[in-house]
């Protein structure tokens, strides 16, 4: 019998927890270290990667995502050697999407062309603001210039290069954003991921916020017509959403991130990283130490996972809907409730007569106004 | 039992703050009544909240030996009252069962609402008073001034006027002295049949309810019958003691002693404060003139957020009604809220602190609704009723007309905000009675509905001042005014426990504020949600709650599914928090910040 992670594939992701500098707004467990023994970490991430492999050796893997941090600031010899090892422990899709996460510095642009040597075959960019000042507020270290000349460079290296933007920044206008937006898909290829700023708690910027005083932020009305005016943009461009902030031509989607909304198997490699596995018919949610140092020091002893648990079939349920119904193919109703989940009744018929929702072909889709309130139609469906 | 010559029985009036309770605690650490390793602060102050909040809400008593300059040792009866306004009832049913008071006035404060309203209770009760000036180690501590406010305020010589500070214990000594020589002793008469007061009651959990009697004449001893005069019940005396101020058990009390009996009563209820104690048979002819009991004046809704906890919420009112005569209650059903209970208290304060109480000893969390004061609506046919809850009023086509009760509001003001005073009485429908200084504070009195006091009246007054004005009322009676019923309609259903009695001249004022403070607290919905004021089918005020247009997470990778998870399971806990009207949730706290007004 097929099991039900089979309908969303199997990645791995691999976490890299440095940066160059944090940003203020960033929650991501990324930490700025002077001294990183590349090698130390080399060793680490393949003994992980026999440890998770011998538990799912006899699968096929769709996807590998450097991620983090900043993964740009791997030794591409690191990158190879874990591509290598990841290669031979597993079976590869024909089609096997191997992404890393880069910032747009002048160091990273030199170490594309090995990167793609030593097997990556995607990058995502992370370029935030078409801007200098803007940049500079968000504590990014980069220039605007900097970052064109890196994704010129990535760009003559890999077929697929996406980027990042983040909007609904500090005095950031609608027209601000419909200009700048405008001008970043005449340089993107087929793929743009677009978040709306979150200011996260314990960041810089949720510091400065609870105490009033990160200003200029656009009221909750404007940011929403940002997100509207996003979707229009990018739709006239060719490059609709497939996912709340993500948007591609027609095939471009990344196939990595899909596992995820698709509520697929991952394994997470790396400090902090989360994983979902289903090991003897029971999906296990897994988190690694987040320190960077426990972490290594955990897997040195044998393991690094902090946590394992197993999801009942109602976690699991509840887990793949609020994935689900943020891509355009929505949930499959069949498969929500194999796993023993169930909606509220009442709740379905309210949001389907506001309009919010649609149910068809035995699925279960967000309008694009539904998807706009997900948080809101996401808890009105679960209701006890 | 003690020679009627060597008593002395005295309370202690003050302003809240002034020093009451510290220069308690310096008496009866001097005397020697508690022993220093025991001795905590506020020692009187004994309920948590009471300590807490730094107020006195019951009268607590204690007895303290005193051997006084002129080698002769006095037994020394403190009543401590309450300062509030709220329990204004409780200081002045204190107050008959002693002879004098030491007026107590902060000298770097000088005289408030509360000293005049407590010293007048104390002058009423023909009371002997000693003006102590507290706190004289501050450095703003002006005696000379004080000593003559209080004499062109109140009008009582204050050249004696004790200088004490009951931080440092100086003038403690001195205290004591004036008590013995400047006090007057009880009168009584061994030999007559019993006659003692009822000063107060309450009950504790192993001894049932504990009776705190004065005794005027006669001798109360163990293992008497006696009756209580007011329903003629019988009790057979089974402990008598006093308060050092732990309970110490005796064997008799005579005339002028203050002490506690206890006799096997069960309710609070069976004991009527101001009622007279006396032998079963042979007894006393004349009882003391009664006092009538406390009634409450404030009403409010409490209803329990989690209707599953109603139950609880009943056990918990019947255990605090035991203790607690003066607080009323009464099941109420709402349409909004569910099961609860209609609850009428002394004031706010006493609101304040019985839901404190719920939810803190009980651990129920309450919803509570807009206090309401009673109205006496006339009908046409000549009937009154008493209007507890504006969801009771009566179709309006039967009504002749209304009243609603008037209070006398003294109000104690350094000049520079007079204006802001004389304007929030105006405001709130006051009319002028009178303005006076008293050096350099402006003595306002103003007749005000009482409707526009209870609920953030204080508040107002203490932000408009920054703290600086003194506050107290007196019920003075019921006035017809143009009275209406104003309804909230949130989505186009009436939400009974939002409904108020307003003036029909401030209806449309405050449904706007009412309308507007909603669609802040209300939280965007699915769909737009017009929130209207209306009184009968007219609507006055209109807002429209516009929908919740975007939440959706931005960024969500694999990592985020159990941080997702988690958040959802945090909103379902946030929602009981809420109550559902039609489809709208309307959290808890919105039933009383609705009414909060900005001035
Ligand atoms: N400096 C000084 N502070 C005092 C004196 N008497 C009382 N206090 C302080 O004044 C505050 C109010 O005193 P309290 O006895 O609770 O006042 P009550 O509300 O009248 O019972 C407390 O913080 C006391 O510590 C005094 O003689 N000198
Ligand atoms: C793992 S992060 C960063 C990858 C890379 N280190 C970089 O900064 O370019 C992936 C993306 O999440 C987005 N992001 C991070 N924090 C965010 C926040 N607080 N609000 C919105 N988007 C955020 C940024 O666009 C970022 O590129
Ligand atoms: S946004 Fe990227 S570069 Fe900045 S701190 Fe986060 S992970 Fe590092
Ligand atoms: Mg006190």
């Amino acid at each position: 019998m097929a099991e039900d992670w089979q309908n969303g594939g199997f990645g791995l992701y691999i976490h890299w927890p440095f940066c160059e500098a944090k940003c203020p707004y960033c929650d991501f467990n990324s930490h700025v270290s002077r001294s990183i023994d590349q090698s130390r970490w080399r060793e680490a991430y393949l003994s992980e990667i026999d440890r998770v492999a011998a538990l799912t050796s006899d699968r096929i893997l769709d996807s590998v995502f450097f991620g983090g941090g900043t993964p740009s600031l791997m030794d591409p010899d690191t990158v190879a050697a874990i591509i290598d090892r990841v290669q031979r422990r597993w079976r590869f899709a024909n089609d096997i999407e191997i992404t890393l996460e880069a910032n747009p510095g002048s160091v990273e642009a030199g170490k594309f062309a090995a990167f793609r040597q030593g097997g990556v075959n995607r990058i995502s960019m992370g370029v935030q603001a078409m801007n200098d000042r803007d940049l500079k507020r968000l504590g990014r270290i980069h220039t605007v210039a900097e970052a064109r000349a890196a994704f010129d460079i990535a760009r003559g290296e890999f077929d697929r290069v996406s980027f990042d933007l983040i909007y609904a920044r500090q005095d950031q206008s609608l027209a601000d954003w419909r200009t700048e937006l405008t001008e970043a898909l005449s340089m993107a290829i087929d793929h743009l991921s677009l978040y709306q700023l979150t200011i996260e708690e314990g960041t810089a910027f949720g510091d400065r916020y609870a105490r009033g005083k990160l200003r200029g932020l656009p009221p909750d009305d404007i940011a929403a017509d940002m997100y509207e005016a996003t979707q229009e943009i990018c739709d006239k461009a060719g490059m609709p959403a497939y996912e709340v902030s993500n948007h591609a031509k027609p095939g471009a989607e990344s196939r990595h991130n899909l596992i995820y909304w698709r509520y697929g198997d991952y394994a997470g490699i790396g400090p902090g990283a989360h994983g979902r596995l289903t090991l003897d018919g029971q999906k296990q949610a897994t988190e690694a130490w987040l320190n960077p140092a426990k972490w290594l020091e955990e897997r040195d002893k044998g393991q690094p996972e902090k946590l394992r648990e197993t999801l009942s079939g109602s976690d699991q349920a509840a887990e793949m809907l609020m994935m689900g119904l943020r891509i355009n193919e929505g949930v499959d109703l069949g498969r929500f409730s194999s796993l023993g989940g169930t909606l509220n009744a009442d709740s379905l018929d309210f949001l389907v007569e506001q309009g919010l929702l649609v149910v068809g072909n035995n699925r279960i889709i967000p309008t694009p106004s539904g998807r706009m309130i997900l948080n809101t139609v996401l808890q009105k469906l679960l209701e006890d | 039992m003690t020679n009627l010559a060597h008593i002395r029985n005295f309370s202690i009036v003050a302003h809240i703050d002034h020093g009451k309770s510290t220069l308690a605690d310096r008496l009866i650490q001097e005397t020697g009544t508690v022993q220093d390793r025991d001795m905590k602060e506020q020692l009187l102050d004994s309920m948590d909240i009471e300590r807490e909040r730094g107020i006195t809400i019951k009268a607590n008593t204690v007895r303290i030996d005193y051997k006084a300059d002129d080698g002769e040792t006095y037994v020394l009866n403190l009543i401590d009252t309450p300062g509030h306004v709220d329990f204004a009832y409780e200081v002045s049913r204190s107050m008959r069962a002693v002879e004098g008071s030491l007026l107590v006035v902060d000298s770097t404060q000088g005289v408030e609402a509360q000293t005049l309203a407590n010293v007048y209770q104390a002058i009423d009760a023909d009371h002997e008073i000693v003006p102590v000036l507290n706190k004289i180690d501050l450095p703003a501590s002006d005696c000379d001034r004080v000593a003559e406010q209080i004499e062109d305020v109140i009008g009582i010589d204050a050249s004696g006027a004790i200088q004490v500070s009951s931080k440092t214990g100086q003038g403690i000594h001195e205290t004591l002295e004036a008590i013995v020589q400047h006090l007057p002793a009880p009168k009584g008469d061994r030999d007559a049949p019993l006659k003692a007061m009822l000063v107060d009651s309450w009950y504790d959990a192993y001894l049932g309810v504990i009776v705190l009697v004065r005794i005027m004449d006669g001798v109360l001893k163990k293992g008497m019958r006696v009756k209580f005069m007011s329903n003629n019940t019988l009790h057979h005396v089974d402990r008598i003691g006093v308060f050092r101020p732990a309970m110490q058990v005796i064997d008799e009390l005579g005339p002028g002693e203050i002490g506690f009996l206890t006799a096997s009563i069960k309710q609070v209820r069976d004991t009527r404060v101001g009622d007279t104690i006396t032998n079963e048979r042979n007894g006393t002819e004349k009882p003391l003139p009664g006092f009538k009991p406390a009634q409450p004046v404030v009403f409010c809704g409490l209803f329990p957020v989690d209707s599953a906890e109603f139950e609880d919420l009943r056990d918990a009112i019947d255990k605090l009604a035991l203790n607690d005569a003066s607080f009323s209650f009464e099941m109420e059903t709402s349409a909004a809220l569910g099961f609860g209970f209609r609850c009428g208290f002394l004031g706010l304060l006493h609101l304040e602190v019985i839901r404190d109480r719920i939810e803190r000893e009980y651990d129920i969390e309450l919803i509570t609704t807009a206090p309401s004061v009673i109205y006496h609506v006339y009908m046409r046919d000549g009937e009154m009723i008493e209007l507890h809850n504006p969801a009771d009023m009566p179709d309006l086509s039967k009504v002749d007309h209304m009243e609603e009760p008037r209070i006398k509001a003294t109000i104690l003001v350094p000049d520079e905000y007079l204006g802001d005073v004389l304007k929030l009485c105006q405001d709130r429908r006051g009319i002028q009675m009178d303005l006076t200084y008293a050096g350099s504070r402006a003595m306002v009195v103003y007749d005000l509905p009482l409707n526009e006091v209870v609920f953030d009246f204080y508040d107002r007054l203490k932000s408009v001042t920054k703290g600086y004005a003194s506050f107290d009322y007196q019920m003075t009676g019921y006035r017809q005014d143009n009275l209406v019923k104003m309804q909230i309609l949130v989505n186009d259903e009436p939400v009974d426990a939002l409904s108020v009695m307003v003036h029909r001249d401030r209806a449309e004022m405050r449904g706007r504020a009412m309308c507007e403070k909603l669609k802040e607290l209300i939280p965007r919905h699915m769909f737009k949600i017009p929130i209207q004021a209306a009184i009968g089918g007219k609507v006055i005020a209109r807002e429209t709650l516009s929908a919740l247009r975007k939440d959706v997470t931005a960024k969500c990778y694999g990592g985020d599914a159990t941080r997702k998870r988690k958040l959802l399971d945090k909103q379902k806990a946030g929602k009981k928090k809420m109550r559902q009207f039609g489809k709208v949730d309307i959290p808890q706290e919105a039933f009383i910040s609705a009414l909060k007004m900005d001035s």
